[in-house]
């Protein structure tokens, strides 16, 4: 199967991890990923705080880019983008008087048939194939679902998934072997862009998912953004420095590639600041001990 | 409704912030019934003044002066959760979204200073590149807020981990990017 992509422009930086482990894992699933040429920035938090009209219009030109190439859907593994974007489709494809004034504010044709999805349900589309293709299950390994926010918004789509009780995500690590443990801060909010213009917020949002995560029995944290994945791994250098336990946060295309057999590098799991590693081994002794 | 009595006009009412909002986002604020289910699951709750359901109540009483000048508004992290658990389907989110733009038009002097050094450096990145510099976005916020130590000592941890890109990106569609800015400022104002 062939499916458009937008990576976003983190994913081009910071998030660079994600992106490698994306491809990597859609590569041994047979999923083909066609990146929308010459893709522009969704705008973000920045363009919805200051003009919601552009906050509209700047995702849909991806949007319009996606459906002149002829693609139907459109992957965005970035939760913001994903929220973006899939914010724009629904205000288009429910404002008949927006919907009109589009190709004038694009400066191109659109007619707002591109379907963005995320990578929740474009992974659990491939349940099957998943469990076929896991040959490194992670038995016992327990993980805390992080969904965030803005994977579940707007609130009308949430992906595909509820809105207030999702569950693809634990449905995904279940099939590879691993134990979502039943915690209480999944869909909290981290802070998001807050990090740069108020790291407070960030710290103290951060900080009560780590706490609540590690209490519940995790031994690792799993994300689908890479806002929430720089706010929780990052932040946790101020923990290292201090003397802090520290718990590693994982894409999940991360713990994905590594159920599937891909090397860890390939994933992209050394650019972390809270290393994996000691988890990792943990994870590779008890595969031993299974044989 | 203009009068035409004695040969003098009065002025057309001013719309009442209810009636920007709804005229903007076709959502009712007036519908609020102030359950305060918003603030409950506000993550920001905890440092803000105005709490979600505060901002809905004052818009009913139309305090455009208290709410323009709020710095509560530029809190919002935007994870929309008020918006997904409002029960009347006021979308306190997009309203605070509709504040926050008519703040801009109508009382930049007071808009907090650091917040709206990241949007416009965020804003600015998009209209010169078409796509984000997270270092390009970095510098320029520093350079407008004079913080230049913040998360300094990340930097060298970014670039061994070859997360921090020093080249600035660059889209054949610029221009086009940098239409869409215009249409969308004619259009809003």
């Amino acid at each position: 199967m062939t499916i458009g992509y937008y990576p976003g422009c983190s994913l081009h930086g910071t998030g660079r991890e994600y992106d490698e482990s994306v491809r990597a894992v859609a590569g041994a699933l047979g999923l083909t990923l066609r990146e929308i040429d010459d893709w522009s920035c969704c705008g973000a938090t920045s363009a919805h705080s200051v003009n919601p009209l552009l906050a509209v219009v700047l995702p849909a030109r991806n949007l319009a880019l996606a459906e002149s190439a002829g693609m139907t859907d459109v992957l965005t593994p970035c939760a913001a983008c994903y929220n973006r974007l899939a914010r724009s489709e629904h205000a288009v494809a429910t404002n008949p008087e927006l919907a009109e004034k589009m190709p004038r504010l694009l400066g191109r044709p659109f007619s707002n048939s591109v379907h963005v999805r995320t990578v929740l349900d474009v992974l659990r589309e491939s349940l099957p194939v998943i469990k076929e293709k896991t040959v490194q299950p992670l038995k016992g390994m327990k993980v805390a679902c992080y969904y965030g926010c803005l994977l579940l918004r707007p609130a009308e789509i949430a992906g595909g998934d509820d809105p207030e009780s999702p569950t693809f995500m634990e449905e995904i690590v279940k099939a590879i072997g691993a134990e979502p443990v039943t915690w209480n801060l999944r869909m909290d909010c981290c802070g998001g862009s807050m990090s740069i213009p108020h790291a407070e917020s960030v710290v103290r949002l951060s900080r009560a998912i780590l706490e609540d995560a590690r209490s519940a029995g995790a031994e690792a944290l799993v994300v689908a953004c890479p806002m929430c994945h720089s706010n929780l791994d990052f932040r946790q250098q101020a923990y290292t420095n201090k003397g802090e336990t520290t718990l590693p946060v994982l894409y999940l295309t991360e713990l994905l590639g590594l159920a599937l057999g891909l090397n860890a590098e390939s994933l992209g799991l050394k650019r972390h600041f809270v290393s994996p590693a000691p988890m990792l081994e943990r994870m590779a002794v008890a595969a031993k001990e299974a044989v | 409704m203009a009068s035409t009595e004695g040969g003098v006009k009065e002025a057309p009412r001013a719309r009442t912030l209810s009636e920007e909002i709804y005229r903007r986002t076709g959502r009712q604020p007036a519908r609020c019934y102030q359950c305060g289910k918003c603030s409950a699951g506000c993550p920001m709750a905890e440092e803000t003044e105005l709490r979600p359901h505060d901002i809905l109540r004052m818009v009913g009483l139309n305090q455009a002066d208290r709410l323009l000048t709020a710095k509560s508004l530029w809190l919002c992290a935007g994870c929309e959760t008020c918006t997904a658990r409002c029960p009347n389907d006021c979308d306190p989110a997009s309203v605070i979204d509709e504040l926050r733009s008519m703040a801009v038009a109508k009382q930049p002097d007071t808009l907090p200073r650091n917040l709206m050094a990241f949007h416009r450096s965020f804003l600015d990145q998009i209209r010169a590149h078409g796509r984000i510099s997270e270092l390009g976005l970095m510098v320029s916020y520093k350079l407008r807020t004079g913080s230049l130590f913040q998360d300094a000592t990340a930097a060298p941890g970014m670039v061994t981990r070859g997360k921090l890109h020093l080249g600035a990106p660059s889209i054949s569609g610029v221009e086009e990017v940098r239409a869409i800015f215009k249409a969308c400022e004619e259009e809003e104002r």
